[in-house]
């Protein structure tokens, strides 16, 4: 092994050094006035251009490297492709926002998706590991005997990863679109082609390798806006320490800011506006008539005045923007409500745990809190892309390094986030707020013109107020260098690592979704007898098949997709983490019991998700199936429910069974004793 | 498969060893989080408690019991010769 380690260490640090130059040297031409959209075009280029040489130099023809990179990869470099592999665009982009906007109880994120790796170290890496073979549904088969437990193994993992991957594809379209100028859809099919090629001739060998590339891109362009923004605010370049502070003085500005007069009567116009949505949503079909008659009315009476000609044309195009039937216009009144009722909202102390007023939201907030860290736990030591990368180590012993080391590259990124939020959230309340509308930052009006920022001034008094402004929470992260006011090369950097973050997770899963189908479907179950030769290609025809799929699902940019992110996990969670686990630690397991815990945890957790989020489900033609959530548990938490039942289904249905065969026994037992010398 | 004394003693230390650490992890994620209001008074490094130990003490514990618990098992793997060889298919 060691003579394999060296000359990698040599390569990757070379390489991070090289990425350093090639970023001063690009900061240095935007001094000499490059324009930034060549400084976009050429992370975009040269990062792409980057993976691809590694996928054509790790390309394969060996089964064992195309699945689990010939189980040569040492722990650390393991642990940094883990890294990228887990830290999805919703790490990279959403955490800050999300933590922005919802102080302490984003922590959950946090938590949870560190804690899980505690799950993953304990219960899960060493035992796969010592099993040795290439997908997790390969464990569920060998240990429940059969292709049924197979089967149901493969529909999750193809479930779970696929939702999971069109949210990546979706990231970026939205950031080549956004840094580019590419268009929404050639965004996605430019970056479909930046993940297959390294996915497509080298397996899981390139992924791995490129995965650590990215890393090393994804966590430079992490940590250096935030370095030096707590720099600029604090004097000490470090802002994982100091964010403490900066959040003491956001608490002083919360204080001042919240109960302000202007402040108060915002948030009232905008509770009316909400009202105003409410009754029309009510009195449904005359008043969808009563708006456009309104409407004309208004147009008409501009028209004959002599007013400007721009005024009109708004008008009229929200009279063609009015919906036609009254399903419809209910649910744009509806998303309009919502809208106006959470900027009405008195918004909630950063530092304050499970906010709100009474004993009884507050016990909500935290059930709420500690399940959906549970969820986010449980799935992370359940979703597939994860627990296969632990095949890849030599040994069991570089299995378990190999978890402290992916860990620990994540806390990376996950220890900055908070401090991300922090001074995000410090520059707005003391800069942006109460100053006058006419004046505002120019980075509000270029992410305003995409629809990610929006400022509306409803009480007219020429100044913003908190409630007046609302974004999207990816704003957060993206628009962070432009906030701190730093040259255009490090929004290019911020955006090549979240191009990377997005770009790995989505190879390791379209890896996993391509591996479940041929490796366990087609080789396993129907062609048994089939060449090494003819499995590589019908993995790899199926990988460009899931790829192009998943990319054409995201160029319809579904609305629901970072609900849909988090439902992942708890997808994951139900399906596998009750059966792994009592698959290891429970000889007494049935094969009957594993399969319906399986089908029961994850039907319960799709029961509870669709019903407590979908009202109706149009293109079923389902209406009125919404349910009141159990104890107030929302949707992104249902897998609680689905792994209770999964366990528990499990647990009785093989106690009413036969045990599990000798042979079944001896496999448990070899999982779990190792050889010992001289036995 | 016919274990020996010393197999069933390796999987006892190892499933003492993982009890106690999901012990800790246990306290640290959910009980530690219930409480979390309560405490709010005390200060760390300008934190209230309770959110520097979801923002940085929760994330710290967890990487230092994957740590112990590997360091731990590897050294028992030492202890009773557990031939680790690299499985190559």
């Amino acid at each position: 092994m060691a003579d394999y380690k060296i000359p990698l260490r040599r390569y990757y640090a070379s390489y991070t050094v090289g990425f350093f130059v090639f970023i001063l040297g690009l900061g240095v031409l935007e001094r000499h006035g490059m324009p930034p959209r060549w400084i976009g075009y050429s992370f975009l280029l040269l990062t792409i251009l980057l993976y691809a040489t590694i996928g054509v130099l790790a390309r394969t023809a060996s089964v064992s490297e195309y699945y689990v990179a010939g189980r040569r990869v040492p722990a650390v470099f393991n642990g940094m492709a883990t890294g990228a592999d887990w830290m999805s665009s919703a790490s990279f982009m959403g955490l800050a926002g999300t933590l922005y906007l919802s102080g302490y109880q984003g922590l959950a994120y946090v938590m949870g998706w560190t804690g899980g790796y505690v799950l993953v170290a304990l219960l899960l890496a060493p035992y796969l590991r010592r099993f040795g073979q290439f997908t997790v549904p390969d464990f569920l088969a060998a240990r429940y005997g059969g292709n049924l437990a197979r089967l149901v193994g493969v529909f999750a993992t193809v479930l779970a990863s696929f939702v999971y991957v069109v949210a990546q594809i979706y990231a970026v379209g939205l950031i080549t679109s956004r840094f580019v100028g590419l268009q929404f859809e050639v965004g996605v099919f430019v970056g479909l082609a930046g993940i297959l090629v390294c996915s497509f001739l080298g397996g899981m060998r390139a992924v791995t390798w490129t995965q650590v590339a990215q890393y090393a891109i994804l966590i430079v362009a992490y940590l250096v806006p935030v370095t030096i923004l707590s720099y600029q605010v604090t004097g000490i370049p470090l802002p994982q320490l100091t964010y403490g502070q900066v959040l003491q003085k956001v608490q002083v500005l919360e204080e001042g800011i919240f109960d302000e007069p202007a402040e108060v009567d915002a948030r009232r116009l905008f509770h009316e506006r909400a009202d105003g949505y409410y009754e029309r949503i009510l009195s449904l079909p005359a008043s969808l008539d009563q708006e456009r008659h309104h409407l004309t009315q208004q147009i008409n009476d501009l028209k004959s005045s002599n007013v400007q000609m721009r005024e009109v044309a708004a008008l009229e195009r929200q009279r063609r923007e009015l919906p036609t039937s009254s399903t419809e216009a209910r649910a744009y009144w509806e998303t309009l409500m919502r809208q106006a009722g959470q900027r009405s909202m008195e918004p909630e102390h950063h530092l304050t745990p499970f906010p709100g007023n009474g004993e009884a939201v507050n016990d909500t907030a935290r059930l709420n809190f500690l399940s959906l860290m549970f969820c986010l736990m449980v799935g992370t030591a359940a979703l597939p892309h994860v627990l296969t990368r632990y095949y890849t180590t030599p040994s069991v012993r570089e299995a378990r390094n190999s978890v402290f080391w992916s860990l620990f590259f994540i806390l990376a990124l996950y220890l900055t986030a908070p401090a991300y939020a922090a001074f995000a959230k410090h520059e707005i309340y003391s800069h942006l707020v109460g100053s006058s509308m006419a004046q505002l930052p120019v980075w509000v009006s270029s992410w305003g013109k995409i629809g990610m920022v929006s400022i509306e001034d409803i009480n007219n008094d020429g100044i913003l107020q908190l409630a007046e402004l609302s974004f999207n929470p990816d704003v957060i992260l993206l628009a962070t260098p432009e906030i701190a006011g730093l040259p255009y090369v490090v929004s290019g950097l911020v955006a090549a690592g979240a191009l990377a973050a997005a770009l790995s997770t989505a190879d390791g899963l379209l890896l996993t979704i391509a591996s479940a189908l041929a490796h366990d479907v087609y080789y396993k179950i129907f062609r048994p007898k089939a060449t090494t030769q003819w499995r590589l290609v019908v993995s790899k025809s199926l990988l460009l098949v899931v790829a192009v799929l998943a990319a054409s699902v995201a160029s319809q940019k579904p609305a629901t997709i970072l609900f849909m992110v988090a439902w992942a996990f708890s997808l994951a969670g139900s399906a596998f983490f009750p059966a792994l686990i009592l698959g290891v630690f429970w000889k007494r397991a049935t094969a009957t019991g594993a399969v319906s815990g399986m089908i029961i945890g994850l039907a319960s957790t799709i029961y509870y998700m669709v019903r407590v989020h979908f009202d109706s489900i149009p293109w079923l033609g389902i209406h009125g199936i919404g349910m009141e959530p159990w104890l107030g548990i929302q949707s992104t938490a249902a897998g609680v429910w689905g792994v209770a039942a999964g366990f528990l289904t499990i647990v009785v249905v093989s106690l009413f069974g036969k045990p599990p065969s000798g042979a079944t026994q001896d496999f448990v037992e070899s999982v779990r004793y190792p050889e010992l010398d001289g036995s | 498969m016919r274990l020996e004394r010393k197999q069933r003693e390796y999987w006892r230390r190892n499933l003492r060893m993982t009890a106690f650490l999901l012990a800790i992890w246990f306290v640290v994620t959910f009980v530690v989080s219930y409480f979390a209001r309560d405490l709010g008074g005390i200060v760390v490094l300008g934190f209230p408690l309770g959110f520097y130990m979801g923002a940085q003490g929760a994330p710290v514990i967890y990487v230092l019991i994957i740590w112990w618990y590997a360091r731990y098992m590897n050294r028992l793997d030492r202890e009773y010769g557990v031939s680790d060889a690299e499985a190559e298919d």
